[in-house]
C-alpha cells in the first residue's frame, strides 16, 4: 500500500532526503509529516507567516498581560489629550498622540489606547476566524466525505445543497440577521452572543468551498486501489472512511482551513465596520476602521494602524496556508 | 465698488433689528467675520445679478410645499411660495418672531381662540398672473388632509381644524365640505380649530398654506411644476440631480419679506459631502443648503485659516441632543437614581463624542435650545465645569437605596458613530459612579418605530436610557416640548416621549398655554415647562447642537435664520 503524497518522484525533495541519508546515517524510511516539514523549512516566506501567526496569538492570549505593561486600558477615556475643537489627538503631524504611554496613539474622539485596542481586538478577529473555520471545515467535511464516498442521489442532494449555499447572498443575509438579533437568546446574551451570531454565521455560509473540495479529493481517493483493497478485504465503509479517507484527506483540510482563517478574519472586519459585529466598548479592528473614516484627514494614522493590523494577519495566514499547500501537495504547484 | 453705501443701509437695517429683537452684538454689520452672519447681515448690497449656486447632499422628499418635512425645503420654499406667516427675516432672536406674508396681520382670535381669521393681501398673483383667492389658501390646506397622496408634510392641521373626517379634495372635489377653513369672501380666510391653539401663527407660517390653485393641482405630480407666488418661479426639478428657479415676473414687488436680486438659483441635488467642502472652498459654491455643518477636513482648513474662517458661522442648528431614563424601567422609577445619573453624567465627554464644541455645539443643561421662543438658563444639576459629580451621583445612589450602584442598558443608534462615542462616553462617567452600564446598539430606521419608541421594547429588554435627538417643527416651547414631555403623547409606536414622563402638572401647563393668546404669558409657560421636566429628572440634555457652515463671500445679505437654523436664502445677492 502507497500513499498518495510520497508516491510520485518528488524531484526536489529526494535529492536532499539522499544526501542527507548519505552524510549522517543510515537512509531511513520518512514520513508524510517529515517530508512536508522538511519542503516547509525551506520557504522562507511561510515560515515567516508562520512566526507572525504565532506571534499574533501569543498577543492575543496575553494582551490583559502586554497592556499592563504599558498601562493603556482599551475602554479607558483619556479626554486631556484629545483636542475638542478637531476631535483628534493633541499635538502636531500625523503621529499626533503617539507616546509611551499609548505606543500606537490614541483613539480620535475618546483618547482610547490604540495600542490595548488592537491587542483585544486582535482576540476578538482570531477568535471569530478560528471559531467560523471550525465550523465550516467540519461541516464541510461531513458532508463532502458523505457525497463523494456515497455518490449517487446523496451526492446531488448535497452538491445541490452546495450550490444553494453558494448562490447565497451571504452580506446581505448576514447584515439583516445580526441587525435582528435579540438582547438574549440561546442561553447567550450580549457579546458572547454576538460572537455566537457572526461565528454562525460566516461559518455555516461557508463551508461549501471546503465541502466541494472535499468531495472532489474523496471521489479521485475513493477509485484507488489502496481502498479497493480495502474494501476487498472487508471493511465496512465506516472503516474506510476514517482509515482510509480522512487520514488522506487531512493534508487538504489542513490547507483549505489556513486558508480560510484570513478570509473569514476579514469578514469579520467587514460586518464590525458596516456596524453589525461586536457592541462597543469591545474593540474590533474592523469597527476601529469605520470610526477612522471620518477622521481620516485629521488623525490619519488612525485608519492605518488597525488596517495594517488586519492586512499584517491576513498576509501572514495567507503565506503560511500558500506554504502548507507547496508542502503537503506539491503536484498542486 | 458700491459697498460703502449698501454697508450704511445694512448697519441701519441691523440696528433696527437689534432694537426690536434683542439679539446679539449690533455692531458688527456687514463685515465678513467669524460667526458675523449669526447674529448680523453680512455684506448688505442692493447689486442686482447674478446665479445663486447651492448642493445639497440629499434630496427633496418633495419640492410640493404641502408634502415636504425638511427644515431647509421650508426655508427654501419661500422662494417659490408665499405662506399666510413667515418667520421675520432678520438675524439673531430677531427671526423667531413670526410676521405676516400673505396675510396682511397675524391670526386674528375669537370664540375663544377656536376660530382664527386671516385677511389676504389684495394684488397677489400666481406666475400665471391668475391672481391668488382665500380659496387658493383654504385648497392648499385640505390637500394636506389626502395622506395617501400627500405623505410627507406635518398633520398638525389635520389634527388641529375642526374638518370631521375630510378625505381630501381628491376624493372630495366640492371645498364646501371641507369645514376647517371658511372664505367669507376672496381675501378672509377663517379657520375653525377644534381647540384653541396659541401657537397658529407659527402654524401658518407652514409652507402648507402657500396657496394652491384647484385647477392646477395634479395631486402627487404637482411637485414637477408648482405654481409660485414668491420671488422666483421653478424653472425645472429632476430628482437626484438639480433644481433650478428663475425669476417670477409675476411677484408682488411690495412684498417686503423677500428680495429678487438673484437671475437664477440652481441647486445640485445628491452631491458627496466632501466635494461639496472642496466647492464651496473654492467658491464655486455659495453654501450647502442642508447647513448641518462641513465635514472633519474642510472643518481643520477653514478654522486654521484666518482667511477662510471669517466666511465661516457656527451657530445653533436648534438641535437638541439628549438621553432619557425610562421612569417605567427599574431603578429609574425612582427620581433619586435618575438623578445619580443626571450628577454622574460627564457632559464634556459627550460634547466631545459629538465633535467638541464647533463642530458639536455647547453643553446644555436646559431642555429648550437658546434659540427656541421660551428659553431661560438653568442648571438643576450643576457639576464642576459640568464634567459631572461623582460625590453627588453617590450620595443620590445612597438615597434611591443603591449605595453601590445598579446595571442598567444605554440603547442607541449604531449606525450614528457619533452616538455609539457618546454611548461609550457615557458607560465610562457612569462607571465611576458605580452604575454599570451595557450598550445595546439598533439600526436608526426604526429607531422610534420598534426600539426606543416603543415602549414595550424598552420594558421588555430592561433599556434604562436611551439617545435622543430633536428639533422643533416650529421655534416655540410648545413646538419643541409638547411631543417630548407632555403624558397625553405617549403611544405604543412612534413614541418621542420616550422616558414616559406623564405630570398631570405638565401636561395642564401645555393646555393653559394652547388657550392663551399672550405672547409674554405663552413663552413664560414654556420656560415653567422646561423646568418642570428637568426637576423630574428624567431627561439629561447635554447639547445645543451647533454646526460650522461656510458662506461663499461673494454672496450678500446673509444670515443666519434662527428659525430654520440655516442661512435665510430668501434674502441672499451675488456680488
Amino acid at each position: 500500500m502507497t500513499s498518495p503524497l510520497d508516491a510520485p518522484s518528488t524531484a526536489v525533495a529526494q535529492p536532499e532526503a539522499v544526501l542527507q541519508g548519505i552524510g549522517r546515517k543510515a537512509i531511513e524510511g520518512r514520513s508524510l509529516g517529515q517530508i512536508a516539514w522538511a519542503r516547509l523549512k525551506r520557504d522562507k516566506l511561510a515560515i515567516a507567516g508562520g512566526v507572525v501567526v504565532i506571534l499574533l496569538i501569543a498577543m492575543a492570549l496575553l494582551a490583559p498581560l502586554l497592556t499592563k505593561i504599558t498601562g493603556g486600558s482599551p475602554t479607558e477615556f483619556n479626554q486631556d489629550l484629545i483636542d475638542p475643537t478637531f476631535s483628534k489627538p493633541k499635538g502636531d503631524g500625523i503621529f499626533a498622540g503617539f507616546s509611551w504611554d499609548h505606543p500606537l496613539g490614541v483613539e480620535p474622539r475618546s483618547g482610547r489606547d490604540v495600542f490595548s485596542r488592537i491587542l483585544y481586538g486582535a482576540q476578538i478577529s482570531l477568535l471569530i476566524g478560528f471559531l467560523a473555520t471550525a465550523v465550516s471545515v467540519v461541516l464541510g467535511t461531513v458532508a463532502g466525505v458523505i457525497a463523494g464516498y456515497f455518490g449517487g442521489w446523496v451526492d446531488t442532494f448535497l452538491s445541490r445543497t452546495m450550490d444553494v449555499f453558494l448562490a447565497f447572498p451571504l452580506l446581505l443575509f448576514a447584515l439583516a440577521l445580526a441587525g435582528v438579533i435579540p438582547d438574549s437568546a440561546f442561553g447567550l446574551s450580549g457579546n458572547s452572543l454576538r460572537v455566537a451570531v457572526l461565528v454562525f454565521i460566516i461559518g455555516f455560509f461557508n463551508w461549501p468551498y471546503i465541502g466541494r473540495i472535499i468531495r472532489g479529493q474523496t471521489l479521485a481517493l475513493r477509485e484507488r486501489e489502496f481502498v479497493d483493497a480495502a474494501r476487498s478485504l472487508g471493511a465496512s465503509g465506516r472503516w474506510v472512511i476514517f482509515r482510509e479517507l480522512l487520514p488522506n484527506l487531512f493534508a487538504p483540510i489542513l490547507v483549505y482551513s489556513t486558508l480560510m482563517i484570513p478570509t473569514n478574519i476579514l469578514f469579520e472586519a467587514a460586518l464590525s465596520f458596516l456596524g453589525v459585529g461586536i457592541r462597543p466598548p469591545t474593540p474590533s479592528w474592523g469597527k476601529m476602521l469605520a470610526d477612522a473614516v471620518p477622521f481620516y484627514s485629521v488623525a490619519p494614522m488612525y485608519m492605518v494602524v488597525p488596517g495594517l493590523a488586519i492586512f499584517i494577519t491576513v498576509m501572514a495566514f495567507n503565506l503560511l496556508g500558500d506554504g502548507l499547500r507547496d508542502a503537503l501537495d506539491p503536484r498542486a504547484r | 465698488m458700491r459697498r460703502k453705501a449698501a454697508l450704511a443701509a445694512g448697519l441701519a437695517l441691523v440696528l433696527a433689528i437689534t432694537a426690536c429683537g434683542g439679539g446679539g452684538n449690533g455692531g458688527n454689520g456687514g463685515t465678513a467675520e467669524f460667526n458675523a452672519a449669526d447674529t448680523s447681515i453680512v455684506n448688505a448690497s442692493t447689486k442686482a445679478g447674478g446665479t445663486l449656486n447651492l448642493a445639497l447632499n440629499d434630496d427633496w422628499d418633495s419640492i410640493d410645499p404641502g408634502n415636504t418635512y425638511y427644515g431647509f425645503a421650508w426655508d427654501f420654499a419661500r422662494f417659490y411660495g408665499r405662506a399666510l406667516t413667515m418667520f421675520k427675516p432678520a438675524p439673531g432672536t430677531a427671526g423667531l418672531e413670526v410676521v405676516p406674508d400673505l396675510a396682511t396681520g397675524l391670526g386674528e382670535f375669537t370664540d375663544g381662540g377656536r376660530t382664527v381669521t386671516y385677511k389676504l393681501r389684495p394684488n397677489v398673483k400666481f406666475e400665471d398672473g391668475t391672481p391668488v383667492t382665500s380659496k387658493d389658501v383654504k385648497y392648499a390646506v385640505a390637500r394636506t388632509y389626502a395622506r395617501d397622496v400627500l405623505p410627507n408634510g406635518p398633520t398638525y392641521f389635520v389634527d388641529l381644524l375642526d374638518a370631521g373626517d375630510y378625505p381630501g379634495p381628491y376624493q372630495q372635489p366640492d371645498l364646501n365640505q371641507f369645514t376647517g377653513i371658511q372664505t367669507p369672501d376672496d381675501l378672509t380666510v377663517v379657520f375653525k380649530l377644534k381647540a384653541p391653539f396659541g401657537d397658529f401663527d407659527y402654524l401658518a407660517a407652514n409652507p402648507q398654506t402657500i396657496p394652491v390653485p384647484q385647477a392646477k393641482d395634479t395631486g402627487a405630480k404637482y411637485q414637477e411644476h408648482p405654481m409660485s407666488t414668491g420671488s422666483y418661479k421653478v424653472d425645472s426639478y429632476v430628482p437626484g440631480k438639480e433644481f433650478i428657479l428663475s425669476k417670477n415676473p409675476n411677484w408682488d414687488t411690495s412684498d417686503t419679506n423677500r428680495k429678487q436680486l438673484l437671475d437664477k438659483i440652481d441647486v445640485k441635488l445628491k452631491v458627496n459631502a466632501e466635494d461639496i467642502d472642496n466647492r464651496l472652498l473654492a467658491g464655486s459654491l455659495d453654501a450647502d443648503l442642508a447647513g448641518t455643518g462641513v465635514q472633519a477636513a474642510a472643518q481643520s482648513r477653514i478654522l486654521s485659516d484666518p482667511n477662510l474662517k471669517k466666511n465661516a458661522d457656527n451657530s445653533f442648528t436648534g438641535r437638541l441632543w439628549f438621553f432619557v431614563m425610562d421612569e417605567k424601567v427599574a431603578p429609574f422609577d425612582n427620581i433619586e437614581c435618575r438623578k445619580a445619573v443626571q450628577y454622574a453624567t460627564d457632559k464634556v465627554a459627550l460634547q466631545t463624542a459629538f465633535g467638541g464644541p464647533i463642530a458639536g455645539g455647547e453643553v446644555a443643561t436646559t431642555m429648550l435650545p437658546p434659540n427656541i421662543v421660551g428659553y431661560q438658563k438653568f442648571d438643576l444639576y450643576q457639576t464642576p465645569e459640568a464634567k459631572g459629580d461623582i460625590a453627588k451621583a453617590k450620595e443620590a445612589l445612597a438615597a434611591c437605596g443603591m449605595p453601590n450602584g445598579f446595571s442598567t442598558k444605554i440603547l442607541l443608534r449604531s449606525d450614528r458613530p457619533k452616538e455609539v462615542a457618546a454611548g461609550e462616553a457615557l458607560q465610562q462617567a457612569l462607571a465611576k459612579a458605580g452604575i454599570q452600564a451595557e450598550i445595546t446598539g439598533v439600526p436608526s430606521g426604526g429607531y422610534f418605530t420598534r426600539f426606543a419608541g416603543a415602549p414595550e421594547y424598552m420594558h421588555a429588554n430592561n433599556i434604562g436610557i436611551a439617545f435622543h435627538g430633536w428639533q422643533a417643527d416650529w421655534p416655540t416651547g410648545y413646538g419643541f416640548l409638547q411631543q417630548l414631555v407632555d403624558g397625553r403623547t405617549i403611544k405604543a409606536q412612534g413614541n418621542t416621549n420616550v422616558q414616559e414622563m406623564d405630570l398631570p402638572a405638565i401636561n395642564a401647563l401645555f393646555d393653559k398655554a394652547a388657550a392663551s393668546t399672550d405672547v409674554a404669558e405663552r413663552t413664560a409657560i414654556y420656560g415653567q415647562i422646561d423646568r418642570a421636566a428637568m426637576e423630574h429628572a428624567s431627561v439629561v440634555p447635554f447639547l445645543y447642537a451647533k454646526g460650522l457652515v461656510y458662506r461663499n463671500p461673494q454672496m450678500t445679505n446673509v444670515y443666519i435664520q434662527y428659525s430654520y437654523g440655516i442661512y435665510d436664502f430668501s434674502q441672499v445677492g451675488k456680488q
